[in-house]
């Protein structure tokens, strides 16, 4: 029987690196044969306590392609939470309600939190600027399924270093793994220490860019995150660094035949319409790949795989 | 009379003496150890002469002793104070704090968007750097460090 029954998926960090592998492995088998309805006698409770288009969608589909029943809401607007219950009431309602609870929150913490009180595993569907653990669990599968293998890989991560969740995990999950790390940010938006201080500790490089184009020939991942322009205090600094995170079809002249391009979506602008078309946009089969992963840990999650 | 002098704060026949306090510490002390409560005789003295602090505080508890987990707590205000266990006015042991691997509702998290600042969640925190008194948040897993720490009300 899988270690993962019964567990919770709070934080990428809560699963051991053979643990991510058999996640992988089991979404593999959903992705050739996504409807079987092996959680029919579940019931899962997808509570979104903030507005989600992907994730809950993806949850939802992949609950529903197993025949699990799902129950909850995706906006707190008329529930018990704007009458102002607390989060430990709702989830020790919900926990007797459900088998499994897929929470978001904006509050940080607040799936741990939820963990600690349910009596039914929590996955964690995001939990403010904190943690995204589904969200890596497929940028995972992702690079496997493009590159073939998670180990030995350069990884370029390009945008928003500073405040990206999904970056910071990912970069955590792919010290595992003997990444290299090629990170391109404005000056104001670089990873923050505590993040390059995991790379160092796993014995792992990492170099430091503001010109994207100095990393399409290394790389295997290209992952783009949005710039925000609200994360600059001053918009003239905006105004001169917007350009020099965005992708266009021209510049990817060069690039290792087996690169690939991700991005957490939603995109705005960093990658243009014309890179779409091109071999390595991979950025929308990331998103369906969330359906298989997120098939995956809850079978794994629910005992049933 | 040497002795009468510096007795500011009487001895106990049994109990528990907290000295070398820092001064803006004191009352942070008696609060991480839930002595407003204590229903026997809790003798504070403040700003009292110290050759090792120039000024300190201490505390001295009847009748009450107190784990080496209770006292660990409170090494967070009080890094210097020394732990002094009194039977029969005797000194039968004596020790220091020691920041403990794991604080649990003493400290308040840093973070205004953690579950622990938005609801009745007692906080809870693994020490990452003793040294520069650092601790990370078991539930936001931000920071929380010297310059920004405010204790549980």
């Amino acid at each position: 029987m899988s270690t993962l029954k019964g567990r919770n998926l709070i934080s990428i960090t809560d699963f051991s690196k053979e643990e991510y592998i058999e996640v992988l492995d089991i979404a593999e088998d959903f992705e050739k044969n996504p409807k079987q309805k092996i959680l029919s006698d579940k019931v899962v409770a997808t509570l979104f306590f903030e507005p989600s288009t992907r994730t809950r969608l993806s949850f939802e589909s992949a609950a529903n392609q197993l025949g699990a029943r799902i129950i909850g809401f995706s906006d707190p607007g008329g529930t018990s939470v704007q009458k102002g219950e607390s989060l430990h009431d709702t989830i020790v309602m919900v926990s007797s309600y459900s088998d499994l609870i897929v929470m978001r929150n904006p509050k940080e913490g607040s799936s741990r939190y939820a963990s600690e009180v349910a009596s039914v595993p929590v996955i964690n569907a995001g939990d403010g600027a904190n943690q995204h653990p589904t969200q890596c669990m497929l940028d995972l599968y992702s690079i496997r399924k493009t590159q073939g293998t998670l180990e030995n890989l350069q990884i370029a991560m390009v945008g928003d270093l500073k405040y990206g969740r999904t970056v910071h995990s990912l970069v955590q999950a792919m010290c595992n793994f003997n990444a290299t790390f090629h990170l391109v940010s404005p000056q104001e938006l670089k990873l923050p220490s505590s993040v390059k201080m995991s790379i160092k500790d796993a014995g792992l490089k990492y170099y430091q860019y503001t010109d994207m184009r100095d990393i399409i020939p290394t790389a295997d991942i290209i992952y783009m995150t949005r710039v925000q322009r609200e994360r600059f205090p001053d918009p003239m600094e905006y105004e001169r660094v917007k350009d020099s995170c965005i992708l266009t079809a021209s510049m990817l002249e060069g690039c290792k035949p087996n690169m690939r391009i991700l991005h957490p979506l939603p995109r705005v602008n960093e990658i243009t319409t014309d890179v779409d078309k091109t071999p390595y946009a991979y950025y929308f089969q990331q998103a369906q790949n969330g359906v298989y992963v997120r098939q995956a840990l809850m079978a794994a999650i629910l005992g049933v795989r | 009379m040497e002795n009468k002098k510096e007795m500011v704060v009487s001895a106990i026949e049994n109990g528990t003496v907290i000295d070398h306090i820092a001064t803006g510490s004191v009352y942070q002390v008696i609060r991480i150890l839930g002595l407003e409560g204590y229903k026997d005789e809790v003798l504070i003295g403040n700003y009292l002469h110290s050759g090792k602090l120039g000024k300190k505080g201490i505390v001295k508890i009847k009748n009450r002793h107190f784990t080496r987990a209770e006292i660990d707590k409170i090494a967070l205000v009080a890094p210097l104070a020394t732990i002094i266990d009194i039977e029969n006015y005797k000194v039968v042991s004596k020790f220091r704090a020691e920041i403990p691997d794991h604080i649990d509702n003493v400290v308040r998290c840093a973070n205004p968007k953690c579950i622990t600042n938005a609801e009745a969640v007692p906080t809870r925190f693994d020490v990452v750097d003793r040294e520069n008194l650092k601790l990370r948040c078991h539930y936001c897993e931000k920071f929380t460090s010297k310059e920004t720490m405010k204790f549980v009300e």
